[in-house]
């Protein structure tokens, strides 16, 4: 038990994990982005498509959601290789991931809609309203309003499973670190201070999420002044 | 004159529990028509089916010049010119009181931007709301929203507006704000059906007052009926304390 930590090494790699992490920021702003619109649309086809569309949803919720995502990065990647479509391991990740997080973020999504009282979408209606402005003004933002708390922790959750992308030679963050650790054997400062970034990002992330909400649902700042 | 409304012997049911059991009955323009009744009389459901919210089983319902027996009637532009208050108030929660009131008018393309802004208001003012403009539903008293929702209705220019019961989850005092802005929209001229419990302000306002029962239009009259029932079942209504 004579192990001497040592974190001086990391200075020499600290653009290592500066490229590391600024790659795992964009796997998550991108996957966070899409896969919201993507789950969004798909929670609209879940409550108001047709019994085809409906089914078609659910079973792609369900695939996804009993899955593991490292199963479906690999699938993906090395499927798509096979089918002759080189679209490059970050691009397999964002498209994974959309896809990964898109089927959390319907159910949730879902649910919001789902709960939504009847006399919402009533009143619309009587005004006149088209079908797709009922959803489109009245029933998905106080949906999402309604699910938010749940979908920030998707959210998060989906930003720390970026790191599973490191699987596909994608040089995230935690792919930075392993590489460092193959070349110093200092697994564990290495680790540390990789813990230590995912910490921070996940915070910023949640104030981030934060500060939409108070753009975006302006009556909230009646209850909560900043 | 010419009738906004036209019941002709209408049926409807709910599964297999027959609601409206063949009703008749019109509603001119320009003239306020007061439905009363026992509570599952069919009034509710009546209301609902002039802006097709129900649809009928049989005979025919005319509103506006639309034919709403048939099958292909066009209820989004029927609902242009028919607007409902509900007794729930129904406000969207999550926009402002003005946004509440043009979004309708903004999303059918019946006002721009601009006019619509203008619409909302003549309407706040017209209930007497104005200075409400930017509040959320939430921080309006019960009475206040049900003015709004009036608002909403009035921003669309109906040529009809229905009521049902819309005073019954308000307290006295916000019951006789909401009957003042409903009795000055009666002297405007605008065409109404009213669904209602309160006895004296159907009496006092409207022009034509309905007593339904069991699913019929059992008597109608105007306000002297209630001195004078000519059935036992609205002389039962009408003694039983309303
Ligand atoms: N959506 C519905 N489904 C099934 N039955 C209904 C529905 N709405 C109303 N009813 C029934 O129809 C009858 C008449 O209801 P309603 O029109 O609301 O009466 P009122 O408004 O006069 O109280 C009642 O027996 C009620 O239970
Ligand atoms: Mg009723």
């Amino acid at each position: 038990m004579s192990y001497q930590f040592d974190f001086s090494f990391l200075y020499d790699y600290w653009p290592d994990l500066l490229a590391g992490m600024r790659l795992t920021i964009g796997l998550s702003v991108l996957s966070i982005l899409f896969g919201f619109i993507f789950g969004s649309a798909c929670a609209i086809a879940r409550v108001h498509g047709g019994k085809t569309l409906r089914t078609i949803v659910g079973c792609y919720v369900d695939l996804v959601r009993n899955t593991p995502l490292v199963v479906q990065a690999f699938w993906l990647f090395f499927g798509m290789a096979s089918m002759g479509l080189k679209i490059g391991a970050f691009w397999a990740a964002i498209i994974t991931l959309v896809i990964n997080v898109g089927a959390y973020t319907t159910e949730i999504i879902r649910a919001g809609l789902e709960s939504i009282p009847r006399g919402q979408k009533e009143a619309a209606d009587c005004l006149a309203l088209r079908r797709w402005q009922v959803i489109l003004y009245i029933e998905l933002p106080q949906a999402v309003e309604r699910v938010y708390p749940a979908l920030v922790s998707q959210f998060i959750l989906m930003m720390l499973a970026t790191s599973i992308m490191s699987q596909i030679s994608v040089e995230e963050l935690t792919g930075a670190a392993y590489g460092i650790q193959s070349m110093t054997f200092r697994g564990f400062e290495v680790y540390v201070v990789v813990a230590v970034i995912y910490l921070v990002l996940s915070w910023l992330t949640r104030t981030m999420f934060e500060v939409i909400a108070r753009i975006a649902f302006t009556r909230r700042r009646l209850r909560t002044p900043l | 004159m010419t009738a906004l409304v036209t019941f002709k012997d209408v049926h409807k049911s709910y599964g297999t529990l027959p609601v409206l059991k063949g009703v008749s009955l019109t509603v001119p323009e320009g003239r306020v028509v007061a439905l009363i009744g026992r509570s599952g009389s069919g009034k509710s459901t009546a209301l609902r089916c002039i802006n097709g919210l129900e649809t009928i089983q049989s005979g025919t319902l005319e509103v506006c010049g639309r034919k709403l027996h048939e099958a292909n009637c066009d209820l989004r532009h029927l609902r242009m010119e028919v607007g409902i208050v509900f007794q729930s108030y129904n406000l969207f929660p999550h926009l402002t009181v003005e946004q509440n009131v043009t979004l309708a008018p903004r999303l059918t393309g019946k006002a721009s931007q601009a006019e619509a802004h203008e619409i909302a208001r003549k309407v706040l003012e017209q209930v007497g709301l104005a200075e409400k403009a930017k509040a959320y539903p939430e921080q309006l008293s019960g009475g206040q929203q049900q003015r709004v929702a009036i608002a909403r209705s009035l921003a669309m220019q109906p040529r009809v507006i229905l009521f049902d019961e819309v005073t019954s989850a308000l307290d006295p005092e916000l019951t006789a704000e909401v009957l003042k802005t409903i009795e000055q929209l009666a002297q405007s001229g605008m065409t109404m059906v009213l669904v209602t419990h309160e006895m004296s302000f159907a009496r006092r306002v409207a022009d034509e007052i309905i007593f339904m029962h069991q699913g019929v239009v059992w008597e109608t009259g105007d306000g002297s009926m209630f001195d004078n029932p000519q059935t036992p079942e609205l002389r039962q209504f009408v003694g039983s304390g309303l």
